[in-house]
């Protein structure tokens, strides 16, 4: 059984962050981050360090023996100072230890179910409990993905199937009119994969688009007065306005602490018909955007009009630029700030009862994953290098970087490699 | 209800009928093998060959769980080539030509012999019923046979039409007729059925090719058969002609391709991607001026060859234009023409891990008729659920096999997890553990579990336990062995790793080290049987792999351990996707580790139905 762990924390107002972990050597790993492991169930203040004797923060380490604990494992919570910093250095740390992985959506609720501690009345709550989970896991996938990694992903998905292809071939097809050299590519594509990953690990483009907490997008058509809105919120000059229609052609962001919440305001392009080619990309992108965002502002220009976005629970539809507040409580102006306060306290009002997932663990999970399947695709050069004829153990190899990039690019089964195989090569007797 | 004439009705006598009944014969059920013509029991419809990669694996497992194929093709196999000799032993399959004629004498001979096992010779056209449940067959004659279950191995006859060029005729294989009426029966169960295409090359008068001119492929010299119980050919060997298609032949398939049932429209059936006819050959890979062909005897005694690489669907005129415009068949005389045949499958997704249908109580299907091809594929289902329809005749438990134990059971798991959309076929692609699941250690894996499940007689489970000791003794003494580095160097065995001293089976697992070496080091280990040392070598080759492997290995056991009950209510579990909902609907799990292979399929949502599970099973307790 694997020992895992995760940030369990709701992000929020707190300024603690809990890392859990739980599994066969739950008491192993905080040995050694903290030294030694604490009386079981008693808080114990410990200076947390990395292998290298750095300090990665003070922390209340909890044990918790087997039989005696939430999952029914031996496990332990890590109460972290809740800095983006700290939590990620000590995710990856625990990711560096053998035996330990980053927990899936539920795991722990698995665990706990199958050592029969768990309350089986609650599983309708448990359901949304997991459900949130799994959903805020794959919103921070998609934001990272809709980056300028997002396109790399595709390139390793199919060198990787390619890969896989081709050795694929040489073993189940032998006896076909395959090539029976098919090194040259397949390093060839490994270098390139292997080559990107690093960089990746690197942290060149994944870690710009870090955005831990929540997204608001403000949308709408143009002119609306969608920027003078973000102005407002902000209280400085973040996103150009101006009194033409169409200024923002892409997507500004703005981090702001709302009531406490880490939150970041999305300022969209104006959702409008377009022949400009550039702004039209922009209203695109400004569209995926906002259908990711945990949470959407419309402005519309008066009450007969339709969003032109499909609301969703807890969004906000508002009349914009109500400078002379005709409308009510329905409507907004960021010039004059009608409706401002109340649009603040709503948005916090949904969000504080909403989990935000960790854009920090996602990103060390697929950092993790990068690094698990770099080493696996490095076996599988290698073992081609050797020129040994084990085919089967470079494909294994491959196999398992295919797996642990699983999170990353998308699940590749064999039935993407045949199709590879049989579009390439004309098997068949 | 009808009183029991048998035990257990096998339907069909092809390869998944012929170790059906056998292995159903084993477990003690009695059995009774039902066959429109007993002189086409085991019939090769086909290529005359067996095995190949990942196949010939599935050979290998029957054989380990004593079925019949391995040791029938034994008797038959004239040309024996272990595919794949110079990689390593987890891909290598074993692969041989058979004659024909051969294979269907031993078959027949085999099963004439097998205790427990009845053959009939009639034409089964209805399923005797039991409110839901099938209770026996009812003949073409009225006459009815009662049973405790009913494995259906209907291959291509259900609904069967065979196209050459833009004729059809209804048929289950050339010469013998489709079944109707059963098809109609089955469509009355409301299984979920779809239709396939597969097709032959023509087949050839040897006397006629000119084999002076051909390039000829020899088998093995040191051939490697396919019984755990034999350990060389029976008959005589020869050796198989190989030759290309050219640039005429593709002009003449080219101009004709309107021709082709194929490329005329007439068939709506999905072929297989990986048997392409030679119209698709020709057409998706236009720019490849040669194809090769092998010319495969069918038998010792015939004269019928196989031309492997060139079935079609072309009509017969221009069957015999592309084919005289190849090399060494200038003259050729086609004895009987290439064809498709479409015909019905059903979802195997309607089955369960056994074989058995969900929907229809005792009734086990098996073979081409779950969506499949090959003998292979078709024997290693028929003895799954000829095990299975016994132990249900018979009130015990029925047996399942895993991903992580055998290729039948990832083969298995696929049909019924993620059903198929084409004619299913083996590759050691397919199998996860392929390290771990080889040709070489089938008997390892799993004769001892069919000497549990009662599927293996005494002799063969006799013979395996002396080898399991043998192989435990031998590991045991390599274990107990050390060498230091420099010892190892003396030995003439390059060794660059820190100092400390390695076991025997360590050794043996570094890549190019032979047991001789060992042995040369220390002469005690030079008494261990030669096929032991050759296996023990096998087995440390992938050791430290298949050391890694294991926690993946513990966690899908864990997950093939969680059963979901049959009638497990999805609509009403909040928290799946409509879209997950509904796939996990169609596809009725029956354990948490299918559920995990069903499309779009969560960490998440597989606690959920856990839980689920977990909840209703506390409903019941109290």
């Amino acid at each position: 059984m694997d020992t895992i762990f995760a940030e369990a924390t709701a992000r929020g107002k707190a300024g603690v962050a809990v890392v859990r972990i739980s599994g066969p050597l739950a008491f192993s790993a905080v040995e050694m981050l903290a030294g030694d492991v604490p009386l079981p169930r008693r808080t114990a203040l410990r200076v947390l360090k990395d292998a290298k004797g750095a300090v990665l923060d003070e922390a209340l380490v909890l044990c918790f023996e087997q039989g005696a604990s939430f999952t029914g494992e031996q496990s332990a919570e890590l109460q972290l100072h809740g800095s983006i910093a700290i939590v990620r250095s000590v995710l990856a740390e625990l990711g560096r230890i053998e035996g330990l992985r980053a927990a899936e959506a539920g795991e722990f609720t698995r665990r706990a179910l199958e050592n029969e501690r768990l309350d089986l009345t609650q599983v309708e709550g448990l359901a949304d409990l997991i459900d949130a989970e799994t959903e805020a896991q794959r919103k921070q996938a998609m934001r990272v993905f809709s980056g300028a990694i997002g396109a790399k992903v595709d390139v390793w998905r199919s060198a990787l199937i390619r890969a896989a292809a081709l050795i694929e071939a040489t073993i189940d097809f032998a006896d076909e009119e395959v090539p029976v050299d098919v090194s040259p590519e397949v390093l060839e594509l490994l270098a390139q994969v292997i080559g990107d990953l690093n960089r990746e690990i690197e942290g060149s483009h994944i870690s710009e688009r870090i955005r831990d907490g929540f997204e608001v997008a403000i949308v709408g058509p143009p002119n609306i007065g969608k920027s003078t809105l973000l102005n407002a919120l902000a209280g400085r000059d973040a996103a150009i306005t101006s009194e033409i229609a169409g200024t923002t052609r892409d997507v500004i962001e703005v981090r702001m602490e709302l009531d406490g919440l880490p939150v970041t305001i999305l300022d969209t392009a104006g959702l409008r018909e377009t022949s400009d080619v550039v702004e039209s990309m922009g209203i695109e992108r400004a569209r995926s955007r906002a259908e990711l965002a945990d949470l959407r502002v419309v402005l519309l220009p008066d009450e007969t009009s339709e969003p032109e976005i499909l609301p969703k629970a807890g969004d906000l539809v508002l009349i914009g630029k109500d400078d002379c507040g005709t409308f009510g409580p329905a409507s907004i102006s960021g010039e004059t700030g009608h409706g401002v306060s109340a649009l603040v306290a709503h948005v916090s009002s949904v969000l504080s009862k909403r989990s935000a997932g960790s854009a920090v663990a996602t990103h060390e999970r697929h950092r993790m994953a990068m690094s698990r399947a770099v080493g696996s695709l490095e076996t599988a050069r290698n073992e081609i290098l050797l020129d040994s004829d084990r085919a089967e153990i470079a494909a294994e190899f491959l196999r398992t970087a295919i797996y642990d990039l699983d999170c990353l690019v998308g699940r590749i089964d064999v039935e993407a490699v045949l199709g590879e195989i049989f579009s390439s090569f004309c098997i068949g007797k | 209800m009808k009183h029991l004439d048998f035990d257990v009705i096998v339907v069909g006598a092809g390869h998944a009928g012929c170790d059906a009944a056998a292995a159903s014969a084993r477990v003690g059920a009695n059995t009774a093998l039902v066959t429109l013509k007993r002189e086409n029991i085991g019939v090769m419809s086909c290529n005359p060959a067996i095995g190949g990669l990942g196949k010939g694996h599935l050979v290998r497992e029957i054989d380990a769980l004593d079925g019949v194929m391995g040791r029938v093709a034994d008797c038959a196999g004239i040309q024996y080539r272990l595919l794949n000799r110079r990689k390593g032993p987890a891909v290598q399959g074993p692969r041989a030509q058979a004659d024909r004629l051969l294979y269907q004498a031993a078959m027949l001979a085999e099963l004439e012999q097998t205790p427990n096992l009845s053959i009939v010779e009639a034409e089964v056209v209805d399923f005797l019923m039991d409110g839901d449940a099938v209770c026996g067959v009812r003949l073409a004659d009225g006459s009815e046979i009662g049973s405790a279950a009913v494995i259906l191995t209907t291959g291509t006859f259900l609904n069967g039409v065979i196209h050459i060029g833009n004729e059809q005729r209804r048929g289950g294989r050339m010469g013998d007729k489709p079944s109707i009426d059963l098809a109609d029966r089955l469509y009355g169960f409301g299984l979920p059925m779809g239709r396939l295409k597969t097709g032959t090359p023509p087949r050839l008068n040897g006397k006629t090719i000119d084999w002076s001119i051909l390039e000829s492929q020899p088998g093995d010299e040191e051939p490697v058969v396919f019984s755990f119980l034999n350990s060389k050919p029976k008959v005589r060997q020869v050796a198989c002609g190989i030759t290309h298609t050219n640039e005429k032949t593709h002009d003449i398939i080219r101009q004709n391709l309107d021709r082709s049932a194929m490329y005329g429209g007439h068939i709506e059936g999905v072929g297989p991607r990986y048997c392409p006819s030679i119209e698709d050959k020709v057409v998706r890979f236009s720019d490849k001026s040669s194809h090769q062909i092998f010319l495969e005897p069918e038998g010792l005694t015939v004269d019928t060859v196989y031309p492997n690489g060139i079935s079609t669907s072309l009509p017969v005129d221009v069957q015999e234009a592309y084919v005289r415009s190849i090399v060494g068949l200038e003259n050729v005389e086609i004895t009987q023409p290439g064809y498709a045949i479409e015909y019905d499958y059903v979802d195997p997704r309607a089955l369960r891990l056994t074989l058995e249908t969900k929907d229809v109580p005792n009734l086990y299907l098996a073979g081409q008729i779950n969506g499949t091809t090959g003998y292979e594929e078709a024997a290693a289902q028929g003895l799954l659920a000829g095990l299975n329809a016994a132990r249900h005749a018979k009130n015990l438990e029925q047996k399942v096999f895993s991903r992580t134990d055998s290729y039948i059971g990832v083969m298995v798991d696929d049909l019924v997890t993620r059903g198929v959309t084409e004619p299913y076929r083996m590759f050691t692609s397919r199998a996860e553990f392929r390290l771990s699941l080889r040709a070489d250690n089938a008997d390892q894996r799993l004769t001892q579990s069919g000497v549990e499940m009662g599927v293996v007689g005494s002799v063969r489970a006799q013979r395996n336990s002396e080898k399991m000791t043998a192989l435990s003794a031998a590991k045991a003494q390599l274990a107990s062995i050390t060498y230091t580095p420099n010892e190892l160097r003396a030995g003439g065995i390059e060794s660059s790793f820190d100092g400390s001293r390695r076991t025997g089976y360590e050794v043996l697992s570094f890549p190019h080290i032979s047991f001789a070496q060992l042995s040369k080091m220390t002469p005690a280990l030079s008494s261990i049987a030669p096929d032991i040392q050759v296996q023990v070598q096998r087995d440390a080759l992938y050791a430290t792999y298949i050391e890694r492997q294991k926690r993946d290995v513990v966690s899908l056991k864990r997950d093939e351990a969680e059963q979901i009950p049959d009638l497990f209510d999805y609509e009403g579990l909040n928290g799946l996707s409509n879209e997950l909902r509904s796939k996990l609907q169609a596809s009725r799990p029956q354990t948490i580790a299918q559920a995990m292979r069903v499309e779009g399929m969560t960490p998440a949502a597989a606690t959920l139905i856990l839980a689920r599970i977990r909840q209703l099973q506390k409903l019941k307790a109290s």
